[in-house]
């Protein structure tokens, strides 16, 4: 298995009134799509991952997909029954078209240039992939998070397109608090020296701290009190208090570690936004915030799963969602799962979890 | 019928009566639904969309193996996910005995159902009352637990239920009373193991 680009020179008019001459997309796929060409998943990915959903590369072989333990042959989601398809979105910094990409108009990359995109974007995107691909109807899409968020976006803009919509860890839209955290995280990144309004490639430089920083915050979000507490308590790295600034306890030094990492391979434009696309999705928005309204359009059948513990999207954020669903007497099955681990509860092994995305799965007739 | 529907019937015997109340293409809400199965039974049989409520985790994943919609929510903390007279039926099979909140389920189940179906062990069939008199608490085959270890907490007689239904203004449509899967005509209260209303909002 390899990454894949797939190039398209029909412009792409995006929400906030820019269009884009043409764009291209990097994505993978994993099993066969079969003759009835019925049997397609899309698996939209949330805020840093990227189109490499499962299994490694020959020539890297420690490179795992980020939703591995889910999709693969025997997986939950099998790949020896479905075809799977992994998209890095319009925008992000993993082989699409984004920020990094030369600006037609100028030849030189868009930095700071670059459009803010939005999950509608990203889903008209996906299906001029689906096109490329020849699929007509996705059997699902899946997706957690802002993931969960493009899932539910294609049972809206392609009613007829999407068969089933799994929506895990989700949000109809984001709350008050919700956008304070993405704020600070982007003014982390906006008020770093090294960003230049975002043209930092020109310069040959890295927002470094700032994207730190923001990965720093999300991941005080990704989990809750408690999963954190029992991960790292209040142990100490060096076994006492060093009256000093730099790293006493453990959480301190994974916090550090976690946005090291991140800030040598992740693009900060992209960060900046992908955090407002999570901002601006509501699609309720249109029709005087009646969520039921909005979702009227929607066929598929749903498969809604929220964690007790997640307090970024709380279980009640799904229960809106499925409450909406039930106005409309849509087919939905919801999921509240006690798991420990916060939002990251979606890219965790939970055998509740697993066997009933597994279960539901099986149920798909091809 | 197949082999696993009789068993089903044979394991629910409230489960006949309660299909022949549910008209065709009717939408349901099964709360306490288990694995699913009466709701899968009645979309075979009556070709009705429902919905169950199911807290427990083993259960609601048996409920999605077997391709039945199913909501993981407490139906103690009330049903206010559900609209005013959104289902053509409420039902609560076999699980009034076990719910802590007795009179705000059988109210919301008449504001969000057109129609309540409710069934319980009657605690007044004439087996229990002669092992009360013996000095012991019942135990029979729609009553299998023993005092230390029964999930149930609120049991009734088809009497005390019929006093809580003109309390709360509930007006009962039908009544069918069984034991061992046959109706029970004379002395319902001490003759029936099992008791199965259609109910309706005042």
């Amino acid at each position: 298995m390899k990454p894949q680009k797939a190039r398209f020179t029909e412009p792409l008019a995006l929400t906030c009134g820019v269009t884009l001459p043409g764009f291209e997309l990097a994505y993978e796929t994993y099993g066969e799509l079969n003759a009835a060409r019925s049997n397609a998943v899309l698996v939209p990915h949330a805020l840093n991952a990227s189109h490499h959903v499962a299994g490694t590369y020959a020539d890297e072989p420690g490179n795992l997909g980020w939703w591995d333990n889910m999709v693969g042959p025997g997986k939950p989601l099998d790949t020896n029954r479905f075809f799977v398809i992994g998209v890095n979105n319009l925008g992000g910094c993993h082989g699409s078209t984004g920020p990094m990409s030369p600006n037609p108009a100028t030849g030189k990359p868009w930095g700071g240039e670059f459009p803010v995109v939005t999950v509608e974007d990203w889903v008209q995107a996906q299906a001029r992939l689906a096109d490329h691909l020849d699929i007509e109807v996705f059997a699902a899409v899946m997706g957690g998070s802002l993931g969960a968020m493009q899932s539910l976006q294609w049972t809206l803009a392609f009613p007829d397109r999407i068969r089933h919509a799994l929506v895990i860890a989700a949000a109809p839209k984001l709350s008050a608090q919700n956008i304070a955290f993405n704020e600070v995280a982007r003014q982390a990144i906006t008020t770093d020296p090294d960003f230049h309004d975002g043209h930092y490639y020109e310069h040959g430089v890295v927002p470094r701290m700032g994207l730190r920083l923001a990965r720093m915050l999300g991941h005080i979000t990704y989990l809750s009190d408690d999963a954190m507490m029992e991960k790292f308590g209040r142990t100490l790295r060096s076994g006492s208090l060093g009256f000093n600034f730099d790293i006493d306890f453990e959480i301190e030094s994974y916090l550090r570690y976690q946005g090291d990492k991140f800030s040598t391979y992740f693009d900060a434009n992209t960060y900046l936004r992908i955090t407002k696309a999570l901002d601006y999705f509501d699609p309720a928005a249109g029709f005087g915030e009646d969520l039921s309204a909005a979702m009227a359009r929607a066929k598929a059948a749903f498969l809604v799963i929220s964690f007790t513990s997640d307090w970024r999207f709380a279980p009640a954020r799904s229960r809106e969602i499925v409450r909406a669903l039930l106005d409309n007497r849509r087919v939905v099955s919801y999921l509240e799962i006690d798991a420990p681990h916060g939002h990251d509860a979606f890219l965790m092994e939970d055998e509740r979890y697993m066997n009933a995305v597994r279960a539901y799965f099986g149920n798909i007739e091809l | 019928m197949t082999d696993s529907d009789k068993a089903l019937l044979a394991r629910r015997p409230d489960l006949a009566t309660i299909a022949q109340w549910v008209k065709p293409d009717a939408r349901l809400l099964d709360l306490g639904c288990g694995d699913g199965m009466l709701l899968r039974y009645l979309w075979k049989e009556r070709g009705a969309q429902g919905y169950g409520v199911e807290i427990d985790d083993a259960k609601v994943g048996a409920c999605v193996q077997n391709d039945v919609n199913v909501l993981q929510m407490n139906l103690e903390s009330g049903l206010e996910t559900f609209q005013d007279r959104s289902f053509d039926y409420v039902i609560l099979s076999q699980t009034l005995q076990a719910v802590r909140h007795t009179e705000d389920i059988v109210r919301e189940m008449v504001r969000v159902g057109r129609e309540a179906i409710v069934s319980f062990p009657n605690f007044g069939h004439w087996s229990g009352r002669l092992q009360v008199m013996k000095g012991r608490m019942p135990v029979s085959e729609s009553l299998p637990h023993q005092w230390y270890n029964t999930p149930n907490l609120h049991l009734c007689t088809i009497a005390d239920f019929e006093d809580l239904a003109a309390k709360l203004g509930v007006r009962i449509l039908e009544r069918v009373v069984l034991h061992k899967g046959e109706a029970v005509s004379f002395m319902p209260n001490l003759f029936g193991s099992l008791a199965v209303y259609r109910c309706a909002a005042g």
